[in-house]
């Protein structure tokens, strides 16, 4: 489901090198996510990122955005029971909050570590469950917010700027 | 050896490959490439532009490559998707090229890397280092 809120605002930000255009209000994407729905896993992130090209956003930015909603979206689809992804685009930024009703993370630094993941073995063999997930969404992201109540869920707060790009 | 970039049609001769999806867009450049199974590694390390050879046949790997722009896949050990699976349909959907080829994944990278493909440590070693 995509919610345009600001129908005015899909207008390119800063497109053709001029200054952004201000937007007092940002062009909002929301998308429900399954669990274990690995057909239309990678949807959300497909139309965030198709959208963040049709704003004029830069290379860079669309690339970290686009990896890091995928990430966070398969991560809904792998570990919880639904959630949903929320995309709110700016000229200067794009935020993706990551919401799910599941198991939450027990320890939240030591999913943040290479390699780790509780992800069950056939996740593992469609190339999945390396412990490479909130690692991912780490490096691309310029802010990261991760809140998780055991038993009941995890909401993950991604920030990319404009002015990050580069890195 | 000098670093080249290959077209899908030369990747196709050199791999003896069949194409999937993209018979019209053989003319395509591939800069470098990557040989992976690990989809969240693809998302990690592969650059804009890679060739990706993996012995995944699912629908991720078809998202994962939209992810990171890469400009087409190749399925090794002669693998090639479920028809009960919809990843020719996505793949067209998106215009990404898709390949079989029946040599296994280290000899299919080490037939590219002989015609002067280049990897990806570069960038990629740089992205991840901490």
């Amino acid at each position: 489901m995509v919610v345009d809120r600001e129908q005015n605002e899909s207008r390119p930000f800063g497109a053709g090198g001029r200054e952004p255009a201000r937007s007092p209000a940002p062009l909002i994407l929301e998308f429900p996510v399954r669990g274990m729905d690995f057909v239309s896993a990678g949807d959300a992130a497909a139309k965030v990122k198709k959208t963040l090209i049709q704003v004029g956003m830069p290379d860079g930015v669309v690339r970290r955005a686009a990896i890091a909603t995928y990430e966070a979206e398969m991560n809904i689809v792998i570990h919880a029971r639904e959630g949903a992804i929320k995309a709110s685009i700016t000229s200067d930024q794009v935020e993706i909050v990551a919401t799910d009703v599941g198991p939450g993370i027990t320890d939240i630094s030591l999913a943040m570590q290479e390699g780790y993941s509780t992800a069950p073995p056939h996740i593992r063999e469609m190339g999945f469950g390396a412990g490479m997930g909130l690692p991912n969404i780490k490096r691309c992201a310029d802010e990261l917010d991760i809140q998780s109540e055991v038993g009941k869920g995890t909401q993950v707060r991604i920030i990319i700027k404009r002015s990050g790009e580069g890195q | 050896m000098k670093d080249c970039v290959l077209t899908l049609q030369q990747v196709k001769d050199i791999l003896k490959a069949e194409v999937l999806v993209g018979n019209d867009q053989m003319g395509r450049v591939v800069t470098s490439g990557f040989g992976c199974d690990l989809m969240s590694d693809v998302l990690a390390f592969a650059p804009p532009g890679a060739l990706l050879l993996t012995g995944i046949t699912n629908a991720q790997v078809v998202r994962a490559a939209q992810m990171v722009d890469a400009a087409a896949v190749v399925f090794v050990r002669g693998k090639r998707p479920l028809p009960t699976e919809p990843v020719l349909e996505m793949a067209k959907d998106i215009r990404l090229p898709l390949l079989t080829t029946r040599y296994l994944l280290y000899d299919s990278c080490g037939l590219l890397y002989c015609a002067g493909l280049k990897g990806c440590t570069e960038d990629g070693g740089r992205q991840g280092a901490e």
